[in-house]
């Protein structure tokens, strides 16, 4: 039994076996299996090299017609090395006589001779340790592609364990068979977190070692509660849990029970709760959590899980199926946030050197009309379905939004053209993630019709923290002054413009930001759906003058850690369970 | 020059060579058995390219092909097998062939070596990647 501390990003126990996945971008730790595994093992090593020899083959081909001389000489070389018996024979070999996982028999048999290469006193040589990793690197995205099918079709339920998830490998979780994510990486608002969040399950982050230790199918507990993961646990440890499991559930059924009455202050201010979704079938989770609409409708999803672009007819049955679940309340669809991520960076040539500053988000839909007007066509489609609105991600300029509007128009005339109904006055909104949205909101407000504040964003570009770099996410924090000072501008433009201003980012579901946010005055709140029932419990339990003075306080103070500890203390006196 | 080949966990030598040893069957059977001493010229040396060139030409003969380096012997058909050798430029080398068409193998890679791995001849230009 071993047990591992770290951070708690979403609610929640789970016990279940584990399933580890390996990333092709990080070291690949020993890992032991079962001697019986041996076999299915050996399998996989021989089919990795097969469809690495396929694709690679493929890519040799295809340069054939680019006519790419020295490119075609090296995948010449790449191949020769993988249909090399003896080659394929090591780390067989090794799989057999140490029983150790392919992906790591791959990457150690190609290190070592990587290894070997760079030793050599010969510049020459030595640099062609680089051709061993890229082999390597292919062999390894085999195995872990191969991996990924498996997990589409699970039919047990498991605890993923990773060093950092990607939005390409959760985007096809099932959340009947994932109990609980773990990774090494990441921090509260990373990726991981956020669809661990959505999906209702527990997880821990920044547990920084936790797939060194684990095996797959060892037992592990992760308790999404206290930041904890318990690696084989004794049966004790799995009773005790088993127990403080049930009383959970029993918590947030006392939750659940106040989803029928109104989000509504002690001295009757009405509150707006929407979810923030990622998926269709969320929707219905939104509703059963008592949720007003949707405030927030990622997209990404449908790019994320699929080998090719998502048709119009994909975007539009996804848009659909959601709308339906909410007839005449909001659904926000926001325009697909791509960019900085593993579907737009491995489809170029050179990765960007600093995605997150690079071409995402309404920068990369700009420069790819035809994927922008596909969706902005469905989104159009589907509006005469309920009450339908757009929201465009990452406005840095006015000039961005006036182009992504007049994008917008020529798709309207498209379907006016094409004689398909929509509504004329559906809604457009944007998000306000950037210093210069937050600084410039009075502009921006004249031709937008609600603003979102993206406060995760906001918080990483405001700050320069990168908030899954472990190194320094410490620092990464909405309740730094900076952020709130911008938060609080936003707020007053939107309501000298009388236009809507809701939070969708992560601070809208953590308890102590509550107070604050409707202090500084936010009525509409877009959050993870597991998490409706405890904010409306909170705005339920206060009165608007109270959050009006914690905010007075709060933006009064000049240190991160002054004002968080006093939100928490605010917070706590409220709502003693939640904390 | 003395050419460090592997102090991993696996060495080479024994693990790598798939020619059986010929000291039983060799009174038995014809000598069938040829060796050649070359040295290599271009300045890549035997490596990636040259190397994949020389393994293909291998590959046309039934008989078992080895290289020796004087310290490790190797699978002159296993590209792995031969780049690891790491023959620089200067290095010298004993092929050895043993088979039904050993006499015609010997022939060729010696050829080959000495003809078509040399500086300004066929690709053993060095790469500047």
């Amino acid at each position: 039994m071993e047990i591992k501390k770290g951070i708690a990003v979403s609610p929640g126990i789970s016990i279940a076996k584990s399933l580890i996945i390996d990333s092709e971008d990080y070291r690949i730790p020993r890992r032991s299996i079962n001697p019986s595994q041996r076999i299915t093992e050996i399998q996989r090593v021989r089919n990795a090299f097969r469809d690495a020899i396929a694709e690679l083959t493929e890519l040799e081909q295809a340069q054939d017609q680019t006519g790419g001389g020295r490119i075609k000489d090296i995948f010449a070389v790449h191949l020769r090395y993988l249909r090399d018996r003896s080659l394929r024979r090591k780390v067989t070999d090794l799989v057999h006589s140490e029983s150790v996982t392919a992906e790591y028999a791959v990457s150690s048999v190609l290190r070592q001779i990587a290894e070997h290469f760079s030793n050599i006193k010969d510049t020459y040589i030595s640099e062609r340790a680089a051709d061993i990793y890229d082999m390597e690197r292919r062999l390894l995205k085999q195995l872990l592609g191969h991996k990924r099918e498996d997990i589409d079709h699970l039919s047990e339920e498991v605890a993923i364990v990773a060093r950092e998830l990607s939005p390409t490998q959760t985007a096809s979780f099932n959340k009947n068979f994932v109990k609980g994510l773990a990774t090494d990486a990441g921090g509260r608002t990373s990726h991981t977190a956020i669809v661990a969040r959505s999906l209702g399950i527990p997880a821990v982050v920044a547990l920084e070692d936790l797939t060194e230790i684990v095996r797959g199918g060892d037992t592990v507990i992760i308790d999404g509660n206290r930041g904890i993961v318990i690696v084989n646990p004794d049966d004790e440890t799995i009773k005790q849990y088993q127990e403080y499991s049930r009383e959970f559930i029993e918590l947030e059924h006392k939750l659940d029970a106040i989803k029928e009455k109104p989000a509504i202050t002690r001295d009757g201010v009405e509150i707006k709760l929407l979810g923030n979704i990622e998926f269709p079938d969320e929707a219905e989770s939104v509703l059963q959590k008592g949720g007003d609409g949707i405030g927030l409708y990622r997209t990404e999803f449908l790019y994320l899980n699929r080998p090719t672009e998502p048709t119009e007819q994909d975007h539009y049955d996804a848009y659909a199926e959601t709308v339906r679940v909410f007839k005449h309340r909001p659904v926000i669809i926001r325009i697909v946030d791509l960019g900085a991520d593993k579907y737009t960076q491995s489809k170029r040539f050179a990765p960007e050197p600093n995605p997150f500053l690079g071409l995402r988000s309404i920068r990369f839909c700009l420069q790819n009309l035809t994927m922008f007007k596909t969706q902005l066509h469905a989104i159009l489609r589907a509006s005469v379905l309920g009450e339908v609105r757009i929201m465009f991600p990452l406005i840095t300029n006015q000039q961005e939004m006036m182009q992504a509007k007049m994008i917008l128009r020529d798709v309207m005339e498209d379907l006016d053209e094409e004689s398909i109904a929509y509504n004329k006055d559906i809604q457009v909104g944007i998000m306000i993630e950037t210093p210069s949205a937050a600084l410039t909101a009075s502009t921006l407000a004249r031709d937008a019709d609600f603003f979102s504040i993206g406060t995760n964003d906001l918080t990483q570009y405001t700050l320069a923290v990168d908030r899954g770099n472990e190194l320094v996410s410490t620092l990464y924090s909405a309740a730094d002054p900076a952020v709130l000072r911008l938060i609080r501008t936003v707020i007053q433009d939107a309501h000298k413009s009388q236009i809507d201003v809701a939070i969708c980012g992560e601070t809208a579901s953590e308890p102590e930001y509550i107070m604050l946010l409707l202090g500084m005055g936010i009525r509409t709140l877009s959050l993870t759906p597991p998490m409706i029932p405890e904010i409306k419990q909170i705005i339920r339990s206060v009165t608007i003058e109270d959050c009006n003075n914690v905010a007075r306080e709060a933006l009064g103070m000049n240190s991160e850690r002054q004002i968080s500890s006093y939100l928490r203390n605010a917070a706590r006196k409220i709502l003693p369970e939640a904390f | 020059m003395r050419i460090p080949l592997y102090d991993g966990e696996w060495s080479v030598s024994p693990d790598f060579s798939n020619t059986s040893s010929n000291t039983d069957r060799e009174d038995a059977l014809e000598k069938t058995v040829y060796e050649a001493a070359v040295e290599i010229k271009d300045t890549n040396g035997l490596h990636m390219q040259p190397a994949m060139r020389f393994v293909d030409l291998a590959n046309q003969f039934d008989c078992d092909i080895t290289i020796s380096n004087g310290k490790d012997t190797v699978d002159g058909k296993s590209i792995m097998q031969v780049t690891m050798l790491a023959a620089v430029r200067g290095t010298k080398l004993t092929i050895r062939t043993e088979g039904t068409d050993a006499e015609k193998a010997i022939n060729a890679l010696r050829e080959f070596v000495e003809e078509q791995i040399s500086d300004g001849k066929g690709q053993g230009k060095r790469e500047n990647r």
